[in-house]
């Protein structure tokens, strides 16, 4: 007799200093995903601003096993955020996400459909299409992300249409495999993490999402983010 | 097959054919020694197109904004009543 295994997905949220933005979020995430089996691994990377004790008024309200919070001494990077996190996954499934509320959890169910439906490794979520899209970028926001859109399209053939993203789900076997192979940080990391499943040939599907930026006026964008990307694409193009 | 050495391979079809063209004279010679400089002219015009098309119909979404202060509103309520620290940072 054969036992349908059930699904689990397991969303790993790193934060620092989010105390307002992971209450709000986990509010979110149970709002949306009420007949899903999931937890919340909140990776924190030593908050000055009191993250952790909001983490633990939560357990109050949603219980100590939906929500774990396995956080770290300091600021120690994504890429390492997302392992630390993967060590404690129990689900089948990750998702990962940013904890700033610029991705909103009511797109989580149209990932977990959109992976049952075709069933995929990955599903990634893209600003850029039809149904999605962005608030709070100037014109200036813009051409700098499509012009870094049409050059990476151009050199490196992805075969997504946002590739610095980091909403996505992974089949937690997938996201381990990749994850051991890269080396980037930042956001070049979220790209060669897409560009090395696309190359190993896993399969990606994309599901529309909007994305509210909500640092307004931060120049997230200077030169020295462009040379990084720059020399970012040039290692994905020459190593992937 | 690396992505690099794809690209390497195209570069290389396209450049034989160019000697190819170079050494038969179907289109006459000094045509085709302007060739490359009109394909990567022709690239660069490609690119700054899609980026123009592409920041034309660049997706947005206004009401999102409006939507996301409802979703905090309506969290913060509910976590208050339940003794989540939901002040302002």
């Amino acid at each position: 007799m054969v036992k349908e295994k059930k699904n689990k997905y397991s969303i790993i949220v790193p934060t620092y200093n989010e105390r307002l933005n992971i209450a709000l979020i986990v509010y979110l995430i149970f709002k949306h995903l009420r007949d899903v089996d999931f937890e919340i691994i909140i990776v924190d990377d030593g908050s000055p601003d009191g993250t952790q004790e909001v983490v633990k008024q939560l357990h109050q309200v949603y219980g100590e096993d939906r929500i774990l919070l396995r956080p770290r001494a300091k600021k120690l990077g994504l890429g390492t955020a997302y392992i630390h996190g993967l060590k404690h996954v129990s689900g089948n499934f990750v998702v990962i996400m940013d904890a700033d509320l610029s991705h909103h959890p009511k797109y989580l169910p149209s990932f977990i459909k959109k992976q049952l439906e075709t069933g995929a490794s990955i599903v990634t979520g893209t600003r850029y299409v039809k149904g999605g899209g962005v608030h709070g970028w100037n014109l200036m926001r813009k051409l700098t992300s499509r012009g870094a859109n049409v050059l990476a399209q151009t050199l490196l053939w992805p075969g997504v249409s946002d590739l610095t993203g980091s909403f996505r789900l992974y089949k937690k076997s997938v996201l381990e495999d990749i994850i051991s192979s890269v080396v980037s940080k930042g956001y070049v990391f979220q790209m060669e993490m897409i560009v090395r499943a696309s190359r190993k040939g896993y399969h990606i599907e994309e599901v529309p999402i909007t994305f509210v930026d909500r640092v307004f006026g931060s120049s997230k964008l200077g030169g020295s983010e462009i040379v990084e990307y720059l020399k970012g694409l040039a290692y994905l193009l020459v190593t992937t | 097959m690396k992505h690099i050495v794809k690209i390497m391979v195209l570069l290389v079809a396209i450049s034989a054919c160019w000697i190819g063209l170079l050494q038969t004279s179907i289109i006459p010679r000094s045509h085709t020694w302007l060739l490359p400089i009109y394909f990567i002219i022709s690239l660069g015009c490609y690119g700054l197109l899609m980026v123009g098309v592409g920041l034309m119909n660049f997706p947005t979404c206004p009401q999102e904004a409006l939507l996301l202060h409802q979703d905090i509103d309506e969290a913060k309520e509910f976590l208050k009543r339940r003794g989540v620290d939901v002040g302002s940072d």
